[in-house]
C-alpha cells in the first residue's frame, strides 16, 4: 500500500473516531442535563426562558404557518382542479399540515430563532468565563442553564405545533375559499373525514422529540464553543445545521415507528406501515 | 507585608501537571500556600498563571500530581463535596465574568440566593453592605454589566466573590485593563478584604504595582516553550524584596519590562510544543 493511500485510510479512521467521540460527548452531555432533573429548576430561571422560547416564537410560527398553508393550496389547486376534485383540497392540504408540515415547520422555527441563540448565549457565557463563574458559586451549569431551556422547548413545541397547524389549516382555507372559491361547505366537510385523533396525537408527539433535540444539540454546542468570536459564530451555526438535520432524520423515524405502532394496535385500519414486515 | 499566623500545606500543589492538546502548561509544579498569606504569581503571558487558578479551584484537573486544599486531595472527593469544598473559594475573574442576564443586585445576590437561606430583606442588606464595601453606591444595583465600566465590573465581581464569605480568594489579573487610579483601587481593595478577614489570597498578575502593594510571597513562572525538559518552570519563590534583588536575568527582564531578545519571538523559542 503505497504512503499516501496509508495516510488517506488513517485520516479517514482518524474522522470517524472523532465523530464517535463526539456521539459518546453529546449522549454523555444529555444524559448528564437531563438527569439533572431531580432537582426542579426554580421559576425564576424557567419563566424568561420559556418567554423567549414561547411567547415570542408567536408571530413567526403564525406567519410561516399560515404561508405554508396558503402556498400548498395555489401548489395543489390546479392539479385538483383540472381533475374536477377542488373541493378535496382541504383534506390535503389539512393531513398535509397536520401530520407533517405543522410540527416540522414550528421545530425548523424554533432551531432557526431560538437554537442558535441558545447556542449563541452559552459559547458567550463559557467564553467569558460566566459558566465558571457558576461552577465557582457551586451551581450546577447543567442544571441551571441546559435544564431549563431543554424544558422550555418541550414542554412549549406543542403549543406551537397547535399553532403552526392552526394557522396553516387557516391560510390554505383563506385562499381555497376566498380566492379559488371552492366552495366552504364541502371544503370543511370532505376534510373532516380523513384527519384523527391518532393524527393529531402524533402531530404533537413528534415535536416534543424535536424540541428535546434541537434544545440538547444548541446547548451542546453552545457549551462546547471555542474560543472568539469565530468561536461563538460557529456554535451558532452548527446548533441550527445539526438542529435541523436532527429534525427530518428524527422525524423519518418517528413516521416509521409510530406508522407501524398504529398498524399493530389497529390491524384493520387502512393506514398502511411500511419498512422490514 | 508582614505574613498572617499560618497553616502549613492550606492549599498545596505537589508535582502537578495540565496540558491542553497534548501541549504541556504546567510541568511539575510543587509548593505550599499557608493559610492567610497573600501569594503572588507572576510570569508572562502564556506561562500558564490562569491555569493554575482553574487548578487551585478544581475548574480544571491536573494529568498528573495533586492539587490539595486543607488536606484534601481535589481527585479524592466526590462532586457534593467538590461544590461544598468550591464554596470556600471567591474567584474574581480576569473580566469579571458578571452574568449578562442580571442586573447587578441579582449578580451579587446570586450566591446567597443558591446557598443561604436568608430571607429576601436579609440578602438585600448584605448585597448593599458588600456594594459599599467595595466602594459603589446603591444607584448601581439596577444596572446590567453591559451599562458598567470595566473597573466597575471588577468591583462587583469582588463583591459577588465576597457574598459567601470565602477562606481563600483568587484574582486573576484584577487590574488589567484598568487605568492607574483605578487599578490602585483594586489594590487597596484586595488589601482591605484581607483585612476585614484572615482570607488566603492568590493574586495573577503581570501589575509590578500590584506586586509590591499586596504580596506576602510572590512565585514567577517561565512559559515552557522558552525551557529545556530539565529546567523548572517556578523561577522564583520569594518575598518582593528578593524578587527585586534576584539575579536571574528572566526575572529582571520581567520586572523591568524589556523587550531584548523576544522581538524575534519565534526564532529564540527553545521549545514550542512541549508534548505532556
Amino acid at each position: 500500500m503505497s504512503v499516501a493511500l496509508t495516510r488517506e485510510v488513517k485520516s479517514a479512521l482518524n474522522k470517524v473516531s472523532q465523530a464517535f467521540d463526539a456521539l459518546g460527548d453529546f449522549a454523555l452531555f444529555s444524559f448528564s442535563s437531563l438527569s439533572t432533573i431531580i432537582k426542579k429548576p426554580t421559576v425564576g430561571t424557567m419563566i424568561p426562558i420559556c418567554f423567549r422560547v414561547g411567547v415570542q416564537s408567536v408571530p413567526v410560527v403564525s406567519i410561516t404557518g399560515m404561508f405554508i398553508g396558503m402556498v400548498m393550496a395555489i401548489q395543489v389547486y390546479s392539479q385538483f382542479q383540472s381533475l374536477g376534485l377542488a373541493t378535496q383540497l382541504g383534506q390535503i392540504i389539512n393531513v398535509s399540515v397536520i401530520k407533517e408540515l405543522g410540527p416540522v415547520l414550528a421545530a425548523t422555527m424554533l432551531a432557526g430563532r431560538i437554537g442558535s441563540s441558545m447556542s449563541a448565549e452559552l459559547a458567550t457565557m463559557k467564553v467569558t468565563e460566566q459558566v465558571d463563574a457558576l461552577i465557582c458559586l457551586g451551581i450546577n451549569p447543567l442544571h441551571y442553564l441546559v435544564l431549563p431551556r431543554v424544558l422550555a422547548c418541550v414542554l412549549l413545541i406543542p403549543i406551537l405545533t397547535i399553532l403552526a397547524n392552526f394557522m396553516g389549516v387557516f391560510g390554505g382555507s383563506m385562499v381555497c375559499t376566498e380566492i379559488f372559491k371552492v366552495d366552504p361547505y364541502h371544503y370543511w366537510q370532505n376534510s373532516r373525514g380523513h384527519i384523527q385523533i391518532w393524527d393529531l396525537a402524533i402531530g404533537l408527539i413528534k415535536p416534543i422529540f424535536f424540541g428535546a433535540a434541537i434544545a440538547l444539540i444548541s446547548c451542546h454546542r453552545g457549551m462546547n464553543s471555542r474560543a472568539g468570536a469565530e468561536g461563538v459564530g460557529k456554535a451558532a451555526t452548527s446548533a441550527f445545521v445539526w438542529s435541523f438535520m436532527s429534525i427530518l432524520v428524527l422525524d423519518f423515524f418517528l413516521s416509521l415507528f409510530f406508522n407501524n405502532l398504529h398498524q399493530f394496535l389497529w390491524p384493520d385500519n387502512s393506514i398502511k406501515s411500511f419498512g422490514p414486515k | 507585608m508582614d505574613s498572617q499566623p499560618s497553616q502549613p500545606n492550606f492549599l498545596a500543589l505537589q508535582n502537578a501537571c495540565i496540558g491542553f492538546n497534548g501541549v504541556a502548561i504546567l510541568r511539575d509544579i510543587t509548593f505550599d500556600i499557608p493559610k492567610g498569606q497573600t501569594l503572588v504569581v507572576i510570569g508572562e503571558s502564556g506561562c500558564g498563571k490562569t491555569v493554575l487558578l482553574k487548578l487551585l479551584i478544581h475548574l480544571l484537573g491536573t494529568t498528573s500530581g495533586k492539587v490539595l486544599f486543607d488536606g484534601q486531595d481535589w481527585n479524592t472527593l466526590d462532586e457534593k463535596r467538590v461544590n461544598e469544598q468550591r464554596l470556600r473559594f471567591g474567584f474574581l475573574f480576569q473580566g469579571a465574568a458578571l452574568f449578562d442576564s442580571l442586573n447587578v443586585f441579582d449578580n451579587v445576590a446570586f450566591g446567597l440566593r443558591a446557598h443561604s437561606r436568608c430571607r429576601e430583606d436579609e440578602i438585600e442588606k448584605l448585597v448593599l453592605k458588600r456594594i459599599n464595601e467595595v466602594g459603589l453606591k446603591e444607584s448601581v444595583l439596577g444596572k446590567k454589566p453591559a451599562e458598567l465600566s470595566g473597573g466597575m465590573k471588577k468591583r462587583i465581581g469582588l463583591a459577588r466573590a465576597l457574598i459567601l464569605n470565602p477562606e481563600v480568594m483568587l484574582y486573576d489579573e484584577p487590574t488589567t485593563g484598568l487605568d492607574p487610579i483605578m487599578t490602585d483601587v483594586i489594590n487597596e481593595l484586595i488589601l482591605q478584604t484581607r483585612k476585614n478577614s484572615p482570607v488566603t489570597s492568590i493574586v495573577v498578575t503581570h501589575e509590578m504595582r500590584t506586586v509590591t502593594k499586596v504580596a506576602d510571597r510572590v512565585i514567577m513562572f517561565y512559559p515552557l516553550s522558552r525551557l529545556n525538559q530539565k529546567e523548572p518552570q517556578k523561577i522564583f519563590d520569594g518575598t518582593t524584596d528578593e524578587l527585586f534583588k534576584s539575579q536571574d536575568q528572566r526575572v529582571q527582564q520581567f520586572i523591568n519590562g524589556e523587550a531584548k531578545e523576544r522581538t524575534q519571538e519565534s526564532e529564540n523559542h527553545l521549545n514550542t510544543d512541549e508534548p505532556i
